[in-house]
């Protein structure tokens, strides 16, 4: 069968089974289970009233246990196992999390996800700040936002081939294709660098594409927090004589601190699942593996499931500070 | 800053310039390979994109027709024709006017267009700006081969459609995105379709049902929205393997559906909790069931925040490597999708700037359509989704 059409079959069992089981079920419940109708009537509603979230919730609350929940558990527990040739599996306790730490691979990609850490989301925070700001009152902003915002929409492998070919390095004897060697070649540069292959200074050009992608939401946002900002704080400030930095930095900033704050996490945790640009420009190599693809070579090249999924759990690890304050926020608001 | 008075139209200027100039660094990555993706493989390689837009400075070593083109006229021996015409290298290139030519290595640009050369073997060459040359010779011209001229012209920017005939219509399976276009598209569409109404119906029940549990629940949902899908691969594909999914669409279908379903209960919860109170309380009082409800008010009512969603998910499974290469592509590669095309172009092809360039802007085009189209709807979702 044509995957095209098993797509679409797909689509309609998905929709119509979807509908079908939200349909059917709340029907079973209120025609069959609990009428509203004869001696027990209001009870009836009641106890039907009690059940029917569930059947609203059953779907998503599945996918989620299985898709998300499940495997943390599970990768819990094959980080403290060893597959056995032939099939099983034995308890090793911390062994592969010992064996890993040995590795200096994994402390090249410990080390290079805590650089990746600490500039990315600064860097993609800061640009966005300034391209909000700038954006905001002159006439041809929105299309200016619009045109920062759209490496947004492009994938991190697409990404990749962009900057590979910014990148790009000739032979000092050949004209250079690649416009970052022009313009060092321009602007006195020696000889055409390899930029992907200088080992630590390398990480930086990895990291340029990501906050390229980046920056562009964090405009967005920051542009739509600036907005919000009351007129009156603003027009005080110029009244008690601040300049516009002043206004800028002393007003504005703080008081769309909250938001800073999100913009900055959500893009932390990005930082923090990075992959596929570094698996599609050096794959590692020259000193620029990270978490995840260090993961990925351990599961997938080496086989070794125990390493993998400690590697995996080091990343929920680090994950889990603002697991608990989106948690510890979402709460507190909801209060 | 409208209003401060005096520093007004200085700070305007400073404020265009740098929002140009952040536009212009946003933008020329992208463009370079755009116009790298309508140049051949001889352009790109000898010149950087960024004078394709601009005439360029070419010299061609071209020959003149052979000895046995030769006529006599008046008792001299003559070869007439085109230099351009007259060698397949000069094929194509004849709009360009010759700016100087040579026929010496050493000094290719030793002549105007116009001039006469003293040719070494005895006898004169006239070369005219449009390639049209006369030999005369008052000997009989010999050898096999015809007189070597380098030629120097101004070439016009030229761009052309070939790659993309080549990465989407030609057969050859290395290159061709076309069939990976085709499985990236059966990825997407039921991965953004199916978990649409799983989550809403769920948000639903978390907006606007009260049960005990409830924020306990939505708590949950927060903590799921950061955890990272790495920890997924290996559980998942072992149960889909157990249970006989393997690899293929279906495995990759349900696994996105799973990855995005924390963000899509996060979003339209947040989405349904903002609709007004008085319309669902009303339709309970007239004896609506929620089912009702749900289908003919709220769904209605929460387009907005279902099209953010859609978006949000269509570029997230049409971009995404790690689900694909894990949950879909299996031995035979037949259900390989154009991120995984690239990667593996970048591999075996890396200098081949045309092929890569072209293949990656044919990925890049449809997210950037739909990204343009509905940037309205995705703005409103990536608010809803982080700022409160």
């Amino acid at each position: 069968m044509h995957p095209a059409i098993q797509g679409l079959i797909t689509i309609v069992i998905g929709v119509g089974g979807c509908v079908g089981y939200f349909y059917f079920s709340n029907m079973l419940l209120d025609k069959v289970l609990f009428p509203a109708k004869g001696p027990h009537a209001g009870r009836n509603i009641n106890r039907a009233n009690m059940i029917r979230p569930w059947l609203f919730l059953f779907p998503a609350l599945f996918v989620l246990g299985l898709y998300l929940t499940y495997p943390v558990i599970e990768t819990l527990r094959l980080s403290l196992t060893d597959r056995v040739p032939g099939g099983g599996y034995t308890f090793v306790g911390l062994d592969n999390y010992a064996q890993m730490f040995g590795e200096p691979k994994f402390w090249e990609a410990m080390r290079n996800n805590m650089l990746w850490l600490v500039v990315v989301p600064a860097a993609a925070t800061g640009f966005g700040l300034l391209a909000a700001q700038l954006t905001d009152r002159i006439s041809w902003g929105n299309l200016a936002k619009s045109l920062i915002f759209m490496p947004m929409a492009i994938s991190f492998v697409g990404a990749a081939v962009i900057w590979k070919l910014v990148y790009d390095a000739r032979p000092i004897d050949q004209e250079q294709i690649g416009i970052l060697n022009a313009v060092y070649l321009a602007l006195g540069g020696a000889e055409p660098q390899q930029w992907l292959t200088i080992p630590f200074w390398n990480n930086f050009f990895l990291m340029a594409v990501l906050i390229w992608i980046q920056t562009g939401f964090a405009m967005v946002i920051l542009s739509a927090a600036l907005r919000g900002i009351p007129e009156e704080t603003v027009e005080a400030a110029i009244v008690d004589g601040a300049g516009p930095f002043q206004i800028f930095f002393k007003i504005k900033v703080p008081q769309i601190m909250g938001t800073i704050v999100v913009v900055w996490t959500t893009i932390t945790i990005i930082v923090l699942k990075i992959f596929d640009i570094v698996f599609a420009m050096t794959n590692g190599q020259w000193e620029t593996q990270v978490l995840a693809n260090y993961m990925y070579d351990k599961l997938f090249r080496a086989n070794d499931w125990g390493v993998g999924s400690a590697s995996a759990m080091v990343i929920m690890l680090l994950v889990t500070p603002i697991l608990v304050w989106n948690v510890y926020n979402a709460r507190k608001e909801m209060r | 800053m409208d209003n401060i008075a005096g520093k007004k139209s200085s700070l305007t200027w400073a404020v265009h310039i740098s929002v140009a100039l952040l536009v212009l660094l946003w933008l020329l990555p992208t463009i370079g390979l755009f116009v790298s993706s309508f140049r051949t493989a001889d352009q790109i390689s000898s010149t950087g994109w960024w004078k394709a837009l601009f005439p360029t400075e070419q010299t061609l070593t071209l020959r003149t027709k052979t000895a046995e083109a030769q006529t006599q006229e008046n008792g001299v021996y003559v070869i007439e024709g085109n230099i351009y015409e007259d060698d397949p290298a000069g094929e194509g290139k004849g709009e360009a006017d010759i700016t100087s030519w040579g026929i010496s290595s050493r000094d290719v640009s030793a002549f105007a267009p116009g001039d006469t050369a003293e040719l070494r073997g005895g006898g004169t060459l006239t070369l005219e700006a449009s390639g049209a040359y006369r030999m005369e010779s008052v000997e009989e011209f010999s050898g096999s081969r015809g007189q070597r001229v380098f030629v120097t012209a101004e070439v016009p920017p030229e761009f052309t459609l070939e790659n993309y005939e080549t990465v989407l219509l030609s057969g050859n399976a290395t290159d061709s995105m076309a069939k990976a276009f085709f499985n990236t598209l059966t990825v997407t569409i039921p991965a953004t379709i199916i978990p649409i109404l799983i989550a809403a119906f769920a948000a639903y029940a978390l907006a606007w049902m009260d049960f005990p549990g409830r924020a306990l629940l939505i708590a949950f949902v927060v903590a799921l929205l950061v955890v990272p899908l790495q920890l997924a691969l290996i559980p998942l594909l072992k149960l889909h393997l157990g249970i006989g999914i393997g690899k293929g669409y279906l495995g990759v279908w349900l696994a996105h559906t799973g990855f995005g379903m924390p963000l899509a209960v996060y979003l339209l919860r947040n989405y349904m909790v903002g609709l007004p109170r008085d319309i669902i309380e009303n339709a309970r009082v007239d004896g609506a069931t929620e089912f009702q409800i749900f289908v003919r008010i709220i769904l209605p009512l929460s387009f907005p925040a279902l099209a953010s969603f859609a978006i949000f998910q269509f570029l997230w499974t049409w971009n995404d490597l790690l689900v694909a290469i894990v949950f879909l592509i299996d031995a035979t590669g037949d259900t390989t999708v154009m991120t995984r095309q690239i990667v593996e172009l970048l591999g075996t092809r890396g200098g081949n700037w045309e092929i890569l360039a072209t293949a990656a802007f044919v990925s890049i085009a449809v997210p950037l359509l739909v990204f343009f189209a509905m940037q309205k709807y995705l703005v409103r979702g990536l608010l809803a989704g982080s700022v409160k």
